[in-house]
């Protein structure tokens, strides 16, 4: 398929029918509204599912319905609405269905604004509901890299039977940019008999299923809890993805950044690099599983002198950035949040401070 | 002679938890056969609620989802709207419901969700040990009315079957009891009623089924029978409040 001009959020709208997902429940929300604007119109087409939730709560619980019903099924909100969805994914996540999220995220707390930010991070990779339960984060720079994030998500969430978010900026969302949508994905979810409520009929077994999350004996949701364990441990062995800039000669710092705020971060090492400057960076493309290994090689690169963790957030990715470097370079924090996005000359301001 | 009465296939052997004069084990024995008669059970669903019936799977034999805590609509609408080919009942009582569930219930209910709702309504909250519920009768002592509700605090206690019956889209609403076999025949009735509205695609069907809760209440299964009929019965009327044009 030729390229197409598309604005992040119907980009991601369309990548998810084209992973086979036929099915949207969500709530308006700027600024990411103009999902369920595009499929509104583009569900029909496909003979797929739409509905307007009451609220971000209730949207939450269809989800879990339909996933614990075995079909494919996604929303998007952003922050507020997120948080509201929390319940509804820390059962999911229990009750171990798959279902995909999307976080296109404004400022916060509160109300906040609807600018951009990356002030969800805590949220999505350790505080998502109540419980021991994780979610598999993915964060994309681009709305080409949305459409592909989006794609991977559904296989994910079933191969682990967990929900998947996709945690996306404000402007990832409100941008248009060139985009190739990958091929329709040919994969169904498998093995859903063994555990999805789509009616005994259907099952060779002709055995019913159970989609829960309660256990009261402490036994088995300590057993549950261990089952989940297995299933984050193993996220963090085999789905790990990142990406490094500038990062194969010798650099005097490295810079942490994920999402809108990497991409002016790469401008801010071109444009140190043309003044004699070299700094790298890691671009974690998973925040959970988060890329500790190539965050840790990469500070312990003799010429390293800084890491720095530049977020659109007042610092909370900088937390898992420590955690990597294990105290063996000094770990700053540099961001703004509330939509004020860092400048390149900002960022250059504070690579020079640091390493001086 | 022949067996002439015997468990549906619909229900496990398992005991259930529900106390003495508790009226949830002849609700669900409505229900099975309902499932039953209409032969369904292989393409049915059901949602339990967070309350007494929390763990109703274990007593019906098929599919279930166990939702939040007044969350079974909106679980139920997700089911149904992606797999319109199955049945799909949600089983809620009064604090579910009509509490901190009156949301999801309103807006299933107006958007012609084509599911089944039975609502167990006992005017009391049974499982975390006999609170006041929205439906708690004036007067009437529970543990966060040990005075008795006082409706001028917190009003008076609400009529679910009226309130979702003045919507445009439901198909069926439909109050009945359970604590005489008089009343049990009628409430098979709308409960078969119900589901087969769902299976000719008529949208929304709710049986509200007013019911005893004897522990919470500190009476007798009898005294309870004996004031649900007087004192419950007299505020929440038995009947069909609204049916298909």
């Amino acid at each position: 398929m030729a390229k197409v001009l598309m604005k992040g959020n119907e980009a991601i709208g369309e990548a998810a029918i084209r992973a086979g997902c036929l099915n949207y429940f969500a709530y308006p929300i700027t600024p990411q509204s103009e999902v369920a604007e595009y499929l509104v119109r583009r569900m029909p087409e496909v003979g797929g599912v739409f509905l307007q939730g009451e609220s971000e709560v209730a949207v939450g619980y269809m989800i879990f319905g339909a996933a614990g019903a075995g079909e494919r099924v996604f929303t998007t909100s952003s922050s507020p609405g997120i948080s509201l969805m929390s319940e509804a994914i820390s059962y999911i996540a229990a009750a171990q269905c798959p279902a995909v999220f999307v976080n296109i995220m404004r400022g916060g707390p509160g109300l906040g604004g609807i600018l951009p930010s990356q002030a969800d991070y805590l949220q999505a990779t350790k505080g998502i509901g109540h419980g021991d339960c994780r979610l598999l984060v993915m964060a994309p720079a681009s709305v080409q890299e949305s459409v592909e994030m989006v794609m991977k998500a559904f296989p994910l969430a079933e191969k682990y039977r967990n929900p998947v978010m996709i945690l996306g900026d404000g402007l990832i969302g409100q941008m248009m940019e060139p985009v190739e949508f990958p091929d329709h994905l040919k994969s169904e979810p498998s093995n859903k008999d063994a555990w999805a409520t789509n009616g005994m009929d259907h099952r060779k077994s002709k055995t019913r299923n159970l989609v829960k999350s309660l256990f009261l004996d402490p036994v088995q949701l300590n057993d549950n809890n261990l089952a989940l364990k297995a299933k984050y441990d193993r996220m963090r062995a085999e789905e790990v993805m990142s990406e490094s800039y500038n990062t194969d000669g010798d650099y005097k710092a490295l810079i942490v950044s994920y999402g809108t705020m990497s991409r002016v971060c790469r401008t801010a090492i071109d444009m140190l690099k043309a003044e004699g400057i070299e700094v790298g960076m890691i671009r974690p493309q998973t925040v959970f599983p988060f890329p500790e290994k190539a965050v840790a090689e990469a500070a312990n690169k003799p010429s390293c002198t800084q890491v720095l963790s530049i977020e659109m957030s007042m610092g909370q990715m900088v937390e898992d950035v420590e955690r990597s470097v294990q105290g063996r370079v000094p770990v700053t924090w540099y961001g703004k949040c509330g939509g004020d996005i860092p400048t390149p000359e900002e960022v250059i301001d504070v690579v020079k401070q640091r390493i001086a | 002679m022949g067996k002439t009465f015997k468990k549906p296939e619909c229900l496990s052997d398992a005991h259930t938890h529900y106390c003495p004069g508790c009226t949830h084990g002849v609700i669900h024995r409505l229900v099975a056969e309902t499932i039953d008669e209409l032969g369904i059970r292989g393409r049915t669903v059901g949602i339990a609620p967070v309350g007494c019936a929390v763990l109703a799977y274990n007593y019906f034999n098929f599919d279930f989802q166990e939702a939040a805590h007044g969350r079974a609509p909106a679980m139920a609408t997700g089911i149904k709207r992606v797999r319109p080919d199955l049945m799909v009942f949600t089983y809620q009582g009064d604090g579910d419901l009509a509490s901190i569930g009156m949301g999801e219930i309103i807006h299933a209910a107006n958007r012609g969700e084509k599911f089944t709702t039975i609502f167990v309504n006992n005017a009391i909250y049974g499982m975390t040990g006999g609170q006041m519920a929205p439906t708690t009768m004036p007067g009437q002592r529970t543990s966060t009315s040990p005075f008795g509700r006082n409706v001028d605090e917190v009003g008076m206690p609400i009529k679910m079957a009226e309130l979702l019956a003045a919507l445009q889209t439901p198909a069926y609403i439909s109050r009945q009891t359970v604590i005489k076999p008089k009343y049990i025949t009628k409430a098979k009735k709308a409960i078969k009623q119900a589901f087969t509205y769902q299976l000719e695609n008529k949208c929304f069907s709710l049986v509200e089924l007013v019911s005893t809760c004897p522990t919470n209440w500190g009476m007798t299964p009898v005294q309870a029978v004996e004031w649900t009929e007087k004192t419950l019965l007299a505020y929440y009327q038995p009947g069909d409040y609204k049916v298909p044009a």
